[in-house]
């Protein structure tokens, strides 16, 4: 999809002398599978275990281990192909990619290379000016390599293997991004997917999701590519967008000065915030890429493939959509609530529980405002939310049936977080009803006016503003609980 | 004693579960010949005080429903066997001790075989002659100096020599059928994915192939019965159903096809194994089949096409030997200088040319015009192979060009040594059973070999044709102990 080349939000322009270059970004991302166990071994794949307690002999490639394919790595890589909308091949296979490291014990990664296990396919990124698809190039499997740890040890370098053969999906982009903003959301696009799918937990701080970003630039309106380099295995989406802008500009700075760009690998700095070059392509590795004659090619049925269909949920796509068209939310709200799969679930069990006389605009509001100001404070997920949807629910309908106005809501919410406690009992409790007797909301109001006979004059001689005095004064004698609504009535009756 | 260890398995077995024998009677037997026999030098890890005390536990609580009852064997020391040091003939192996057991050892113990040893073998299986072995040469039962073959150079010695009943080899190449050609003896290499190959030290993971290797047929029918399994710790493995190889073993194999390929009459070929093969070729008429002459056209590549795929898998699988986790490491300055010290000196001279070839061959810009061709070869000389089994049932062949060499005779000359693999790298190539019968001597009196080779998964097959001429082969070998003088 083209994208139309209009000055808006998310574009991200240099300009150097009288030229505007524009930056081509493709992304490698590396996506940890959600499995227990490993992609050819049974060890476990669990987080922050000591080290080199989840290695196998096959991990360790002792002398005649073999590797045996992980049957739901597949299906996970399978159905995140199915997620990105992507070309699943009933055919692919794994190839040895050779070279030494201390922490790749076989000397070899297990990767896919010619024929990989999901082929073309797009994901759509939200916009501030709207959408834009961006094509998916393939989605390979592979595996981990272990960690390298320089810094214990003085003079030896320690490797911890915990890592060695967990199954990992490649997700080569094609080269269609072209702003650090759409890289932040094209990533967080991936990551909500996969989320829904359950296929990988996204969780850049332990390491599931990581990329090579492929950054080239040239001069705005023109269709070549520039000479790129990939900047390797950058692990957050701020350093992402960091690395790209230092990159672009760097680039562009060498083109403007006359100079090539070289294709290169380079790191980023995250201290220094500069990329820094690694190898060039003279030396860029050969890695003799042969099929792995220890496994025959993966062979997958078209049932297969259904069967995996059939079981996929509802996507943020189509969840969004039907947000719109069922509850009509709007779609500024509807892509915010869909972002998440926890936030959707949370919303939709809201709506569910809010029953037939339900109020979408204050869900939206009471979630995206109040829950997510709290969720922020606290730094936690909304699956950890100390307010449950059941609860939410009820405040939002103890509004909208007007049993509480929505001042004495934000008390009341206040008061639920101490352990989730029930927005009807704190009403009860501590008598915070909604006076909505007229009688007893008159009695009131008279004597406000009897107390405050010179305002009632002035406001009848014109000073309307007053009128606010009134309210609040009701209000406060009511002890905030008075319906709104009715002092208006009849204070507009009485002055 | 000498009677027990010239005993072939089925005799031994026999001999067993009739008590006439006790299973430490025969460990003793082959302990005490093993210790008058080091000269040739066929163990490089003893295993025989542990055997003695198994068979001691085996005789007290015997069970004579298994199949190999209280039988000590010695295994190629390619087989990781657990807790019993497992070299692969390299010095980067030197000290490495698995905490695991091969499928195919493990078979062999579940059914009663007692560990006697690990037998010497060429480094990395790699090698026709055991001359590249870092534990030194094994000598040749037959005469003094004379190689015993390769790769399974020290299991083809060991049985010829009496210190083993039967034992298992692995054949890449040709690694299990020319030692036995060499030996007087028979070995088999079964189809691709009979035998499981986890815990098999890997050469070139699409060709390596456990067997059998064993004084007569009847004896492999046995074995291969024994470690021919499906093993799902193995992708390679395969699910068939495997006969009951030693109760249908039989001579009856009147009006079976056998095919003589015309492009095994290899250019300088010895007339002796002209003669050989012809008298092969009376021997299966006298058993009641039917001679077909056949092609193979694609034979004169197999091996440049072997000499690309081996080295290849074999540069790869290699790669794990790095100092880093198991094994020999050398100090150096950096990563790269103790990976460069550590293989220097942990691999040996064929190892490293193989893994250089492999290397080289996989290399961006040379891997179309090497492994892949090599590839599509392999696929045409497969292909050769099924269209003759369209006509024939079996094929048979010389196992080798020519008899056993003298020790250093080939060893600075690889593309001769390499030659020595022409018959028997084919039926690898194409996965298939492959048997080598011993069926004559040459003008030295030294044996020489049959090759039977069979369609896949059809062992059976292979072994009754085996067993039938064999029987009008009536080869025995002249054993004289020379070593023991």
């Amino acid at each position: 999809m083209d994208e139309i080349m209009s000055k808006n939000n998310s574009e991200y322009l240099i300009e150097r002398n009288d030229n505007v270059y524009e930056v081509v970004i493709g992304l490698e991302v590396h996506a940890q599978v959600t499995s227990n166990s490993k992609l050819f071994s049974s060890s476990s794949t669990k987080f922050g275990a000591e080290p080199n307690t989840q290695v196998s002999l096959v991990d360790a490639a002792f002398p005649g281990m073999l590797p045996v394919i992980n049957e739901f790595c597949v299906k996970q890589a399978i159905k995140t192909g199915i997620g990105l909308k992507a070309k699943i091949n009933n055919k692919s296979v794994f190839d040895r990619k050779n070279y030494f490291y201390a922490d790749l014990p076989q000397g070899y990664q297990i990767s896919q290379y010619k024929y990989p296990i999901v082929g073309e396919g797009n994901v759509i990124l939200d916009m501030p000016e709207g959408q834009k698809q961006v094509g998916i190039e393939r989605l390979h499997l592979e595996q981990d390599a272990g960690k390298s740890i320089h810094d214990i040890d003085p003079s030896n370098t320690l490797v911890d293997l915990n890592r060695s053969g967990v199954a990992l999906m490649e997700i080569v982009s094609k080269p269609d991004l072209r702003s650090p903003d759409e890289v932040n959301a094209y990533i967080k696009k991936l990551r909500s997917i996969m989320r829904y799918l359950g296929t990988c937990d996204g969780n850049m701080q332990e390491g599931s999701l990581r990329a090579d970003v492929n950054v080239s630039v040239r001069i705005k309106g023109s269709t070549d590519l520039g000479t790129r380099c990939e900047i390797k295995n950058v692990n957050s989406i701020k350093y992402m967008q960091m690395a790209i802008i230092y990159e672009a500009n760097r680039q562009v700075d060498l083109i403007e000065e006359g100079q090539e760009i070289d294709q290169e690998t380079r790191l980023f700095d995250t201290k220094k915030n500069e990329t820094r070059s690694m190898r060039s392509k003279e030396d860029a590795h050969d890695y003799r890429y042969f099929p792995d004659p220890d496994l025959l090619p993966l062979e997958v049925t078209d049932e297969f493939i259904d069967k995996l269909k059939s079981e996929i949920p509802e996507l943020p796509d189509d969840k969004k959509k039907r947000f719109i068209d069922e509850f009509k939310v709007s779609p500024y709200d509807a892509t915010i609530l869909v972002s998440d799969i926890d936030t959707a679930k949370y919303f939709e069990e809201v709506v569910a529980k809010m029953g037939k006389n339900r109020d979408m605009k204050l869900a939206v509001n009471w979630i995206t405002g109040e829950l997510f100001a709290v969720l922020n404070e606290k730094n936690i997920e909304i699956a950890q939310s100390p307010i449950s949807a059941k609860n939410l629910a009820k405040l939002i309908n103890l509004i909208k049936n007007g049993t509480i106005s929505g001042k004495i809501a934000k008390t009341i919410f206040e008061l639920m977080l101490n352990g989730d406690i029930d927005p009807q009992i704190i009403v009860e409790e501590k008598g915070l009803k909604q006076v909505s007797d007229p009688k007893a909301l008159e009695a009131l109001i008279d004597k406000i006016i009897n107390d405050n006979r010179e305002k009632a004059i002035e406001y009848k001689q014109g000073k309307e503003k007053l009128f606010g005095f009134f309210v609040g004064q009701a209000m406060k004698a009511s002890g905030g609980k008075a319906n709104p609504q009715l002092i208006n009535e009849i204070l507009k009756k009485k002055l | 004693m000498s009677e027990i260890t010239s005993l072939t398995l089925y005799e031994l077995i026999k001999n067993i579960k009739e008590k006439k024998i006790s299973s430490n009677e025969a460990a003793k037997s082959f302990v005490d010949r093993a210790e008058k026999s080091k000269k040739i030098n066929v163990y490089v890890t003893e295993n025989f005080e542990n055997c003695l005390k198994l068979s001691k536990e085996f005789d007290d609580k015997p069970n004579f429903d298994l199949k190999l009852p209280g039988i000590p064997i010695a295994v190629k020391d390619l087989f990781c066997t657990n807790e019993v040091r497992t070299t692969a003939g390299s010095n980067i192996l030197n000290n490495f001790v698995p905490t695991y057991e091969s499928t195919v050892t493990q078979n062999i113990w579940n059914e009663g075989g007692i560990l006697l040893g690990k037998l010497n073998c060429d480094e990395f299986a790699m090698g026709s002659s055991n001359e590249t072995s870092f534990f030194g040469n094994v000598q040749n039962p037959i005469a003094e100096d004379l190689v015993p073959g390769g790769s399974s150079g020290g299991s083809s010695s060991a049985l010829a020599a009496n210190l083993t009943p039967v034992t298992i080899g692995t054949d890449t190449g040709g690694s299990i059928r020319q030692p036995a050609s060499f030996t007087g003896t028979v070995g088999l290499k079964p189809t691709y994915g009979s035998c499981s190959r986890y815990g098999i030290v890997a050469f070139a993971s699409s060709l390596d192939q456990a067997g059998p290797m064993s004084k007569d047929v009847k004896d492999s029918s046995i074995l291969l019965e024994v470690i021919s399994s499906f093993d799902k710790k193995d992708s390679t493995s395969i699910d068939f159903k495997r006969n009951n190889y030693s109760s249908e073993l039989t001579r009856n194999i009147k009006g079976l096809k056998i095919g003589i390929p015309k492009e095994y009459r290899v250019d300088g070929m010895p007339d002796e194994i002209e003669k050989l093969w012809k008298k092969g070729i009376e021997y299966a008429k006298d058993c009641g089949t039917e001679i077909i002459d056949i092609s193979l056209p694609h034979t004169r590549y197999a091996l440049p096409t072997y000499y690309i795929v081996a080295p290849a898998e074999a540069s790869s699988n290699l790669a794990r030997y790095d100092g880093v986790k198991y094994g020999l490491r050398s100090s150096g300055k950096n990563l790269i200088d103790m990976y460069e010290k550590t293989r220097s000196e942990g691999f040996g001279e064929e190892v490293k040319r193989r893994v250089m070839i492999g290397t080289y061959v996989l290399s961006s810009g040379y891997y179309d015009a090497y492994y892949l061709k090599a590839q599509k070869v392999r696929q045409l000389i497969k292909q050769d192979f099924d269209q003759a089994y369209n006509k024939v049932d079996a094929i048979l062949t010389p196992s080798t060009p020519s008899s056993a060499f003298k020790i250093g005779e080939k060893s600075n000359d690889p593309v001769s040594m390499y030659l020595n693999d022409i018959f028997t790298v084919p039926v690898n190539l194409a996965g298939l059973p492959g048997i080598s019968i011993p069926a004559g001597v040459d003008k030295n009196n030294y044996p020489l070999g049959l090759q039977i080779i069979g369609k896949p998964f059809d062992e059976q097959t292979v072994l009754n044709i085996a067993y039938s001429m064999e029987e009008k082969i009536n080869y025995k070998n002249n054993i004289t102990d020379w070593w023991m003088k």
